[in-house]
């Protein structure tokens, strides 16, 4: 195997918290990571958990307290790193004045592009987000979806090899969402590194080859989606109707919730032949079984529980 | 200006402009007009005399509220809309964004004093008939007003990186009238009679930028001929006192934390 990607070793950040009385907080502890080359790598947790923290020290805008990192083998100290790489930062924001076309125009011009590159460039990336209409209108003219956009394209204007994006999918609508994760998979497709934040949970198990889950500064678990959470399923889910007048078997009414002329009921793998008699027995018309296999949803939501419940320990008093 | 500091430069420059940051022309044009047409009014040689102060001191105060007002938020302008987070992921070293503002402004000022001088020759012309010989002086002192303004810019830009707007204007305001005043700073330690406070008094004299050696607004005015060397002099001391300002601010610029 080549070198990594992006290699974080240990990699540590503290503020300094208070005005009289200063005191440390740790944002960022010990994260060590790899990332390989041509990975769609997702960096998962709640907000506050230290994912933007993480970028920003890649980025070399805040400075470690501990630890290095690399790119493409090149120390993130080292200005040359950023020729490889592309970052759009959360809810970015970019000089109103300009029209996206001269701010794709600006950025490219420190990659030392000649002219008529630049342009070809510009014009080839405005189309690649979907503004080529818009690359004459001035910024302050553009809703948060362009200027999610045009921060993408102002991320890979360079063909950057490793692209990092904060919480790119958020504050988009649906088709917003959906034009970013094509975008994503298209870089990947290409055989890019890209390394992303979010806290939408169901767009990194849709574009991750692995996911790194963080809680209050700590890395809690890496892996594929599939290896982070058990793939096994722990319930069966079954959708039915019922024939007019025939009533619900009596084992399964106390289970089973109605949606609109639907039921849907959920039982454990091993019930499942039996819960199926049963709806044969009462002449129900099956419309789906499903396997319930946990999400990284699941897995998330229990770490923010379990990390909530040791900052907070349940008071001797508090079940009374 | 395909550097990095010259592309950051022309970025700043086009900002001014966009911000209608020039704006402040159309005032200075039409004061001068004023200033013309009610000075006609006077004998013709206290009108010369008089529109030229008034005319390089318009141009020495427009250039200073513009070099502080701008220079202060140049840097937390960007930090404040995280615009500096996007362009610190290019191949751009701290120091050269700083450079490159800094330069932006000063083109900006350039412009600015250029053409508000334009304005002040055909007021001149207009009050006159004619441009004598020894108005040559007048070029001089705007050439000393832009040293003066480039200083400034380099001041603020220098306080801007590790306070806000409020106190950088403050602490640049500050520098600049004790630069003013930094020979009799001096001369004021001489009078204590204390050695601790001479040398105190010194050193601060010599720590300040002296900016009352880039006043020529008087000697323009009157027609007096300013010594070559005092051009070279002036111009190796801007260019080297900022220098060193914009080495300080890069030095802690390159190490704070964008949060």
């Amino acid at each position: 195997m080549g070198t990594p990607a992006i290699e974080i070793d240990g990699l540590t950040k503290d503020y300094t918290v208070g005005f009289w009385r200063k005191r440390k907080r740790r944002s960022l502890d010990n994260l060590t990571l790899q990332i390989q080359e041509g990975e769609a790598f997702g960096f998962l947790g709640p907000n506050g958990a230290g994912k933007t923290t993480t970028l920003k020290l890649l980025m070399s805008l805040i400075f470690p307290t501990a630890g290095t990192a690399r790119v493409r083998g090149r120390s993130i100290d080292d200005v040359r790193m950023h020729r490889e790489i592309g970052y759009l930062p959360e809810q970015p924001y970019f000089y109103d004045y300009l029209t996206a076309r001269e701010l794709l125009d600006y950025y490219a011009r420190f990659f030392g592009y000649p002219a008529v590159e630049r342009s070809q460039r510009v014009t080839r990336f405005l189309e690649r987000v979907g503004l080529a209409e818009e690359g004459n209108v001035q910024l302050r003219k553009f809703s948060k979806g362009m200027m999610q956009r045009v921060g993408i394209a102002q991320a890979i204007v360079h063909d950057p090899q490793v692209i990092f994006l904060d919480e790119p999918m958020s504050g988009l609508d649906p088709v917003g969402r959906r034009e970013v994760r094509d975008i994503i998979l298209d870089l990947k497709r290409q055989g890019r590194t890209v390394f992303f934040s979010t806290h939408i949970l169901s767009d990194a198990e849709m574009l991750c080859d692995r996911v790194a889950v963080l809680l209050g500064g700590k890395l809690q678990g890496v892996g594929a989606p599939g290896e982070i959470v058990s793939m096994q399923a722990y319930a069966m889910e079954i959708f039915f109707e019922m024939r007019d007048g025939r009533l619900l078997p009596s084992a399964l009414a106390q289970h089973a919730t109605k949606i609109g002329e639907r039921f849907r009921v959920e039982v454990p793998e091993e019930q499942l032949y039996s819960a199926l008699e049963q709806l044969r027995g009462c002449e129900a018309r099956i419309l789906s079984v499903a396997p319930l296999r946990p999400t990284l949803e699941d897995y998330f939501l229990k770490l923010v529980a379990r990390d909530r419940a040791s900052q907070h320990p349940a008071e001797p008093g508090d079940a009374q | 200006m395909s550097t990095v500091p010259g592309v950051v430069a022309i970025n700043t420059f086009r900002e001014a402009v966009r911000d209608r940051v020039l704006y402040n022309l159309i005032f200075f044009a039409l004061m001068m007009i004023g200033a013309s047409i009610l000075v006609g009014e006077i004998s013709i040689g206290i009108s010369r005399l008089v529109i030229i102060n008034l005319g390089l001191s318009a141009i020495s105060i427009f250039g200073l509220v513009m070099a502080i007002f701008i220079g202060v938020g140049l840097v937390h302008k960007e930090i404040e809309k995280r615009t500096l987070y996007t362009l610190l992921s290019k191949p751009v070293k701290r120091w050269e964004f700083l450079v490159g503002k800094f330069g932006g402004l000063l083109l900006t000022l350039t412009l600015n004093t250029a053409l508000m001088t334009l304005g002040l020759a055909a007021a001149l012309y207009y009050v006159s008939g004619n441009f004598l010989r020894a108005d040559f002086s007048i070029l001089v002192a705007v050439y000393f007003i832009l040293l003066e303004l480039g200083l400034v810019t380099a001041l603020a830009l220098f306080f801007s990186c590790f306070s806000s707007p409020m106190l950088s204007t403050l602490f640049t305001l500050g520098i600049y009238v004790a630069g003013i005043f930094s020979a009799d700073i001096r001369d004021i330690g001489m009078l204590t009679r204390s050695p601790a406070m001479e040398a105190a008094a010194r050193a601060i004299y010599y720590l300040l930028p002296n900016f009352h050696n880039f006043n020529a607004i008087t000697a323009a005015a009157h027609g007096d001929a300013i010594p070559v060397s005092l051009i070279w002099q002036n111009t190796a001391y801007a260019a080297l006192y900022a220098a060193l300002v914009l080495v300080a601010a890069s030095a802690v610029f390159s190490g704070r934390n964008l949060k």
